[in-house]
């Protein structure tokens, strides 16, 4: 009984869909980590200025992003832009914008955290052998503190991946969705569907995390030694 | 210290809000644009009519295992496509969810919304509804084993919702004192009653029976309770031309009994013989 359920995911092209739906989920995660700590790093940089007003401005986007949910900021950016300002974005593209500034918000908070955690005689020694800022930051902080950053970063990328699910709100059908949609319709004739669907989109998400674990496992190690 | 943190969110809050609201003026074909980009000229000159429909609404608006848009509303979405642009392919279906039914209108997602939507009179005031085709009050689903025959039952119970459905604002009203689970799909909202995470389901009596009728350890022992709601389609607050065309067209429809035709083909297989076309079919005429 409860294995009859499994022949849900071979049936027609439920397979391929639940895959197609992975290269959503997959395609708006890795674009988004990939702005999102990129620009995150430039803005954890830009945060351990002394400026009062650069920082405040900054620590207000990182709380905003923080304290309102990433579904509200789906919404307002795929709802409430159109209606009020006549603004239409594919509710791919809102995704991939929303992901991006959240994930730039933490990260830069993790470089800022880095950059500030290093010992003081490292900006000193550096300003005293003649490097200006950029060289400061280029070649001492960013490499040092980058390694501090890892686990963190890691956390926050796959904490992204998972959070993905969220935009069947804004309508991407995205693996989660294609999971439901595949259950409701297998549901009314085989109800263990949803045991094996979900089963399998729990593995999908697996290989998508956790060769990252393992990346920074590795790197980890590599830059102790 | 947090006083004037709050301080400095607001005015960044109403800062970004006027921004936007400068930006949004700088395009200035915003007011203009408003009910056009779903005007039957707009409509005809992309080619295509894009209807917001369930993916996981079967047998309203479901995906079959060959990724192809199925259904009682999908049947009525491609006799549009026919009847406005001459063919019934050329409607692009936008998968939506139960609680942005409305936002897809008003954000000019869609043109039609096509999503076994309940007239209620707070929708009534967002969107504009057409002449109805389909009938439906809330039911109640409970195990055999514990069924549950009468609202008072509940008491002390937890009774699980779908959010921004009917049955959410009827309890919410009604029956305040019973404590309400509510989920955002309907796939988890019939989880969540398979795993005895609450008591009772409540939701539409048509998707009910359906689903009954193929776990028969469930029964639907409220079959109706509120009153009759009717199910139409719906467009943009404002936009007469389109809801005119609409009209016409279900009456036409309803003329030739299009609506007990599609009853026949999706809706008598999954509901068995409990359930008869006159219980839940209206035929395009106006209430």
């Amino acid at each position: 009984m409860l294995n009859s359920g499994i022949n849900v995911l071979f049936e027609g092209i439920n397979m391929q869909r639940l895959l197609m739906g992975l290269l959503v989920t997959a395609r708006v995660a890795v674009f988004s980590i990939i702005i999102g700590c990129t620009l995150g790093t430039i803005i954890g940089v830009i945060r351990t200025s002394k400026s009062k007003i650069i920082k405040m401005v900054f620590r207000i986007y990182l709380e905003l992003f923080r304290i309102i949910p990433i579904l509200v900021w789906l919404f307002v950016f795929y709802f409430v832009l159109p209606a009020d300002f006549n603004i239409n974005l594919d509710a791919e593209i809102v995704s991939i914008i929303v992901f991006s500034l959240w994930g730039a918000a933490e990260m830069s908070d993790i470089v800022r955290g880095a950059l500030i955690s290093l010992p003081k005689h490292q900006v000193e020694s550096g300003k005293a052998i003649g490097l200006n800022t950029i060289q400061l930051y280029w070649y001492i902080l960013i490499p040092q503190s980058l390694k501090r950053t890892l686990p963190s970063a890691i956390n926050l990328a796959t904490r992204m991946i998972k959070t993905t699910a969220l935009l069947v709100m804004i309508g991407v059908i995205e693996v989660v969705k294609v999971g439901q949609q595949i259950i409701e319709h297998a549901n009314l004739k085989n109800p263990t569907a949803s045991f094996w669907v979900y089963g399998f989109i729990f593995f999908l998400y697996f290989i998508m995390c956790y060769p990252l674990s393992k990346l920074s496992q590795r790197l980890e190690r590599k830059w102790a030694s | 210290m947090t006083k004037k943190f709050f301080k400095n969110v607001f005015a960044l809050i109403t800062l970004s809000i006027l921004v936007l609201a400068l930006t949004a003026c700088g395009n200035d074909n915003s007011s203009e644009d408003k009910g056009k980009t779903s005007s039957i000229d707009a409509i005809k000159e992309r080619g295509k009519v894009r209807i917001a429909v369930f993916s996981d609404k079967p047998p309203f608006g479901y995906i079959d295992e060959n990724g192809k848009n199925q259904g009682y509303d999908i049947l009525l979405a491609k006799r549009i496509a026919k009847d406005l642009l001459g063919d019934e392919s050329k409607v692009e279906f936008i998968l939506t969810e139960a609680q942005n039914r409305v936002d897809v209108l008003k954000s000019d997602k869609v043109d039609i919304t096509l999503a076994n939507f309940t007239v209620t009179p707070e929708r009534s005031e967002q969107v504009d509804f057409a002449n109805p085709y389909m009938k439906v009050a809330i039911g109640v689903a409970s195990p055999k084993k514990a069924a549950i025959s009468d609202i008072q039952q509940l008491d002390g119970k937890k009774l699980l919702i779908n959010k921004g459905t009917t049955a959410e604002t009827y309890f919410a009203k009604n029956y305040a004192d019973i404590e309400q689970v509510k989920y955002d799909q309907n796939t988890e909202t019939f989880e969540a009653l398979k795993d005895g995470r609450g008591a009772a389901l409540a939701h539409d009596n048509t998707l009910l029976y359906a689903w009954v009728k193929e776990n028969p350890d469930y029964v639907v022992d409220i079959k109706s309770i509120g009153d009759l709601d009717y199910i139409a389609p719906a467009v943009k607050k404002g936009n007469k031309e389109l809801l005119d065309w609409l009209n016409e067209e279900l009456e036409t429809l309803g003329k030739e009994q299009f609506f007990h035709k599609a009853f026949d083909e999706v809706l008598r297989p999954v509901y068995g013989e409990n359930v008869q076309a006159d219980d839940v079919v209206v035929e395009g005429k106006s209430k």
